[in-house]
């Protein structure tokens, strides 16, 4: 298959999922308000000390991301699975894992892009500054989609199933765990003044990892679901 | 032999609690899958046995 | 091939059957020396005490659970290749007994970390991905329990235990970066003194019989699996079944 053949039928499915997800817009808009509250929760929980919020905001905020990621988890296959558009796209010619990859990366322009975009604002509420800042905002850049990635193999895995909700999260979240570490880990490293560059580049190569396993995987879920 | 009587045995050198609690857990685990495994076994014959008891019953009615 | 001979599962549950008194006997066989040599012969270590005892069973359930990890993944993914019932069956009897070490894993490596470092858990490298390997053995079995299709299930799970082979690795070599990274936190787990040859010896003969203990134990287990999976009746009670059968009419 041709790359521009390729890329016409990863581009093909982001169009329609973003229009999807245009006329259902509040979707999207209550995983960011979701963001919002459970960011703003800390400091009332903890305490109103610039320091211990300046300490623990890596932490909340990337926290919070995999929980808004992971929320929004249930969009990616089930409404294609339930009004049958997801056994027509096994059927068809493509590859299923293009077509996979194509709805992974509309997936994180819905649910993660907003994360990234809104970071800035949330970093400052926690009295980031700077370059520390612009690490956070790096560091979601490159990490929600590995997290939008990891989490279409377990909603895959439990399309369909009974109780899918909490299961997705049992199985998606060890999964997780390094892109936290790598992630939270930036932003701390560079306000401790050590540069959060080694992080990041890890960060990175947990994207592209996950870009060559993560869509493979899921076809190979989807293709289980659906037999 | 480093053991001068039971009871400093059973004291492991001041550490018999944390001793004591971990090969106690594990013995217990063991017996209780054990154990678990053969419920289980009894459970998975007799519906077998049910099934094909009855089984034989209609061919005979 | 005789080995293909084994792969049905009727074949293969008469076959378990006769090998599990065998190696259940080697167990407590190695388990009694091992225990003796643990308790009766290895000194006591000059730093710390009588506490390391529990070695004994925590390396050897530690070992077990990250061993039993990668057999019920590589079952896992012999099932999806060659298709095979009974490789299947093989992964879904693994993964408690794995899940029972991991657990005592973390049990007595807090039990041993109390009196040694003071803490019941630190975030250590190996103690984090211990813990993130005990949450996947718990999501390949419910993953199991909510499917209802058994092909479905097989192969959903076989796919979560292979994903998870690849996140245990990065789990732990991230931690101890992040530990690198959090200097205060990091906590080395070497004991620093050389380990007596007893000690060694004593360790070595219980992760043996722990071995030999698994596979008597996930043998049993895929019997079970094999009786309650195929509608066929229990092989080895057929005999029996029938005359009593006839004997009922």
């Amino acid at each position: 298959m041709s790359h521009s053949s390729m890329w016409d039928s990863i581009s093909g499915i982001i169009r329609r999922d973003l229009l999807l997800a245009m006329r259902r817009w509040s979707d999207a808009a209550m995983s960011v308000f979701f963001l919002v509250i459970v960011v703003s929760l800390f400091p009332l929980g903890v305490g109103p000390e610039p320091a211990v919020l300046r300490t623990i905001a890596p932490g909340v905020l990337w926290v919070a991301a995999l929980l808004t990621c992971l929320l929004s988890l249930s969009r990616v296959f089930t409404p294609d699975y339930l009004d049958g558009v997801l056994e027509q796209m096994v059927l068809v010619p493509q590859p299923l894992s293009l077509l996979v990859l194509g709805k992974v990366l509309a997936h994180w322009m819905i649910s993660g892009l907003p994360v990234v975009l809104l970071s800035p604002l949330l970093g400052l509420q926690f009295g980031l500054e700077g370059e520390a800042l612009g690490v956070l905002v790096l560091s979601l850049l490159l990490g929600t989609p590995t997290l939008s990635m990891i989490g279409a193999i377990g909603a895959a895995l439990v399309l369909g199933v009974r109780g899918s909700g909490l299961l997705v999260a049992l199985l998606v979240l060890p999964l997780y765990v390094p892109v936290l570490i790598f992630g939270a880990g930036a932003v701390t490293s560079s306000m401790a003044g050590i540069g959060g560059e080694a992080n990041l580049s890890l960060l990175g190569a947990c994207l592209v990892l996950s870009l060559f396993l993560a869509p493979w995987a899921t076809a190979a879920a989807l293709r289980i679901a659906l037999e | 032999m480093q053991w001068g009587s039971a009871s400093e045995f059973f004291a492991m050198g001041g550490y018999g609690l944390y001793v004591w609690t971990s090969f106690l857990a594990t013995a217990l685990c063991m017996v209780w899958e054990v154990l678990a495994l053969w419920r289980r076994r009894a459970a998975a014959r007799a519906e077998q046995r049910a099934a094909l008891l009855g089984g034989t019953d209609e061919t005979a009615a | 091939m005789i080995w293909s001979k084994y792969s049905a599962p009727q074949a293969f549950y008469p076959l378990a059957g006769r090998l599990i008194p065998w190696f259940a006997a080697v167990a407590v066989l190695l388990m009694v020396v091992g225990l003796y040599m643990g308790f009766f012969v290895a000194p006591t270590d000059f730093q710390q005490g009588e506490s390391y005892r529990i070695i004994f069973v925590h390396v050897p359930a530690a070992w077990m659970s990250m061993f039993l990890y990668v057999v019920m993944a590589i079952w896992a993914g012999v099932g999806m290749g060659l298709n095979a019932r009974l490789s299947f069956m093989m992964a879904q009897a693994i993964a408690p007994t794995g899940a029972m070490f991991t657990f005592l894993a973390l049990l007595t490596g807090a039990m041993w970390g109390k009196p040694t470092w003071g803490a019941w858990w630190v975030w250590d490298a190996r103690l984090t991905s211990e813990l993130i390997l005990l949450f996947q053995y718990a999501g390949v079995m419910l993953l199991r329990t909510s499917i209802d299709d058994l092909r479905r299930a097989d192969r959903s799970s076989a796919v979560f235990a292979l994903v998870g082979v690849v996140n245990v690795p990065i789990i732990y070599y991230s931690v101890q970066w992040w530990n690198t990274l959090h200097q205060g936190a990091s906590v080395s787990m070497a004991t620093g003194s050389k380990m007596a040859a007893t000690m060694l010896m004593a360790m070595l003969i219980m992760t043996i019989a722990f071995w030999m203990y698994s596979i008597a134990v996930i043998l049993a287990r895929v019997r079970c699996v094999i009786v309650e999976r195929e509608s066929l009746p229990a092989w080895d009670e057929k005999p029996a079944v029938i005359h009593e059968a006839v004997e009922a009419r």
